[in-house]
């Protein structure tokens, strides 16, 4: 096995030639990259664009048509908050079931991110976001545990009445490219600088042809059971606390200013 | 207990009388002299545990005796009779071949004919008697090639031994063999020996082992060099991060490398990323409130709460849902320090009112005070007094403590 022995003298470690190996095959794959691309990536600065989604699982029990390994029909996906077409952002999400799942690795490559199946038990649902090439991003990851059962035991379980586990969230993109910013800044499912106020939900009245592919999920086969999010519930709530906490400083910081003065020494 | 046994005072009650009593040197008739001394190693005391009982030992029902007698060896082929200890029990000698027999191993070393030998084996380097002899030592010491390079006639290194070896054996499995599949899995065939390999590993081995501690040291930083660069180029692969001001020009020079590297690595490529909002805003609190105690965080999470009744971590995390949120947690960690302050201050004042009646008051007469060091020795020496019961604020006790108080305390410790 002839060794291509590299550096000073002999004595070189193995670990030390295949170190220098790796290095010259790293530097030669972004020679490679930078030339594909223009050098380097141009990002625009001061901007942070934010894509709110909701993402969860639904599950219904299957009721007379249950058996031992399939006692519920679940949908596990990721969608945009207004239910638009997240496309555009995202190139594709892989799923990564229990691995008593025959393949338990999914990848879904356009929209909508979901994917549904069948089977008895919970467990953590990983999904591994990829983005759109031109956003020159790394992977996101989100969690997610599959519930099935109701929260208390006795609700007997109904064939029509899912259980419903979503989140919010939102994927933030600090300095785009502009490549991407360009692309994606007008589109419905993305805000800039901030997040959105309201979080409109409009209905699926669009001029579509009876095409199925659709990336969004307004007219979603199981849209009644997605979550509806507002903040200003929950801004208010906040605010208001804020201002508890403000006027309790304000007392304190009185009562500490008039101790002070009963702690001074008076002159002699 | 020792030196009140030499006195001759009684051990103090009848139990403890009665245990002392048998742990004495003199033992029980029944044990033998061995586990005297075995006592003696368990420091005169009988163990907590005990760990053969010597009645049940002999209560077994069988007899067992120990016979001189002579064995047979399958190992051994000169026929040598050796004789040894074999346990015997109720008259019955074991059977069976002897047990280190088994061992006895050996290296299928391959024999060729002469014509094989001349029709495969011929070699310019190897003389067939060269060979022959190679091949019947390496069956004599079982391939420990080191042993027969010392034996060897001609001198010849370990990796030419090897080399011949191995060679000769593969020329000869694969001319015995029908077809060349079914003897591919054989050792000797599927991991030749490559001499010009192992002549080299062997020489940088041994370079290796011989360097001076300061090679060691220089070997040891040009990997460090050599690891950090793989990470940064690594790392910069993978971010896109803002390139060097040179790009791809240099694919040489690992020097340039190392200098570049060592800035990229340092300059903080805060610039661009993807995040989930809501995680994110965990880290930010996190890091907020790294330099703070747990119970401080705990406090301020109560506060939240119950007081509050704000999610410690938002349900919606939108962008101004965040920042208030953050900006409400900070505004709890001051409103917690504060209370802190205040019940610190509360504390002082109530301290100052018991001890000094006087000082609390804005309105303290002038004399109080004059003569301000005696005054106040006097009065630290009061304070000293209770002091030691109280936790008083440092404040007092910063006036140096009255000679008096200091004789006192020397006089306290040399009492103890």
């Amino acid at each position: 096995m002839p060794q291509t022995v590299v550096g000073k003298r002999f004595g070189i470690e193995q670990t030390e030639v295949s170190a220098i190996q790796r290095l010259q095959r790293a530097k030669t794959a972004r020679l490679l990259e930078d030339q594909e691309k223009k050098n380097p990536i141009k990002r625009v600065k001061n901007v942070e664009l934010s894509v709110p989604i909701a993402y969860g699982t639904i599950s219904f029990w299957l009721g007379k048509k249950a058996d031992d390994l399939h006692s519920h029909k679940w949908t596990v996906y990721i969608r945009s908050a207004t239910n638009e077409d997240l496309g555009p952002i995202i190139s594709k999400v892989v799923f990564q079931l229990h691995p008593s799942f025959n393949n338990p690795t999914r990848v879904v490559e356009s929209a909508p991110f979901e994917l549904s199946e069948s089977g008895w038990g919970e467990f953590e649902i990983s999904m591994t976001v990829f983005f759109q090439k031109d956003a020159a991003e790394k992977t996101l990851e989100l969690f997610h545990h599959l519930k099935l059962y109701h929260e208390d035991d006795n609700a007997p379980q109904s064939t029509k009445k899912p259980v419903v586990v979503e989140s919010y969230d939102e994927l933030v993109f600090q300095e785009p490219t502009e490549a991407f910013y360009s692309r994606v800044k007008n589109l419905p499912a993305v805000h800039v600088n901030g997040s959105p106020g309201e979080l409109n939900v409009s209905s699926g009245a669009l001029e579509i042809s009876n095409e199925r592919k659709r990336g969004d999920t307004k007219d979603h086969q199981l849209g009644q059971w997605f979550g509806k999010y507002s903040e200003t519930d929950e801004l208010t709530s906040i605010m208001g606390a804020r201002q508890q906490v403000q006027k309790e400083i304000a007392k304190l910081k009185s009562m500490l200013d008039s101790e002070a003065m009963k702690l001074k020494p008076s002159a002699p | 207990m020792d030196a009140k046994d030499i006195l001759g005072l009684p051990k103090g009650g009848p139990v403890g009388d009665k245990r002392v009593r048998a742990p004495k040197e003199t033992v029980p008739k029944k044990l033998d002299r061995v586990s005297r001394e075995v006592y003696a190693l368990t420091g005169g005391l009988p163990p907590l545990i005990a760990s053969v009982d010597t009645k049940q030992r002999q209560a077994s029902s069988q007899k067992i005796s120990w016979q001189w007698l002579p064995f047979a060896n399958s190992a051994r082929t000169d026929g040598l009779q050796l004789s040894h200890w074999v346990r015997v029990v109720d008259s019955v000698v074991p059977t069976g071949d002897y047990a280190f027999a088994k061992y006895n191993r050996s290296v299928a070393v391959l024999k060729y004919t002469d014509d094989e030998y001349n029709k495969h084996l011929a070699d310019t380097k190897w003389t067939k008697h060269e060979t022959d002899l190679l091949f019947s030592m390496c069956e004599q010491f079982d391939l420990r090639f080191v042993i027969i390079a010392d034996r060897f006639s001609p001198p010849r290194t370990v990796e030419e031994l090897k080399d011949r070896y191995y060679s000769a054996s593969k020329a000869i499995i694969l001319s015995r063999a029908t077809t060349p599949e079914e003897v591919a899995d054989h050792p000797h065939v599927k991991d030749a020996y490559n001499f010009n390999y192992e002549t080299e590993r062997k020489r940088a081995l041994g370079l290796l082992l011989s360097q001076s501690r300061q090679q060691e040291r220089e070997d040891a930083e040009v990997l460090a060099e050599a690891k950090r660069i793989t990470e940064a180029r690594l790392s910069k692969v993978d971010e896109q991060a803002e390139q060097p001001s040179a790009p791809g020009t240099d694919l040489t020079q690992p020097s340039t490398d190392i200098a570049a590297a060592a800035t990229s690595t340092t300059t903080t490529t805060r610039g661009h990323r993807v995040f989930l909002r809501g995680p994110n805003l965990g880290q930010m609190v996190q890091s907020m409130l790294s330099s703070v105690g747990a119970r401080i965080v705990k406090r301020i999470e109560q506060i939240l709460l119950d007081e509050l009744g704000v999610r410690l971590e938002p349900k919606i995390p939108t962008e101004s849902i965040c920042r208030e949120h953050l900006e409400l947690r900070r505004e709890v960690l001051n409103l917690v320090n504060l209370q802190k302050a205040v019940q610190w201050n509360e504390a002082t004042v109530s301290f100052m009112r018991e001890t000094h009646p006087e000082v609390s008051t804005p309105n303290t007469p002038k004399r109080g005070f004059r003569g301000g060091d005696r005054a106040a020795a006097v009065s630290g020496e009061r304070i000293g007094k209770r002091d030691h019961k109280r936790k008083a604020p440092a404040r007092f006790s910063d006036t140096p403590p009255s000679p008096p108080q200091q004789k006192r305390a020397r006089k306290l410790k040399s009492e103890s």
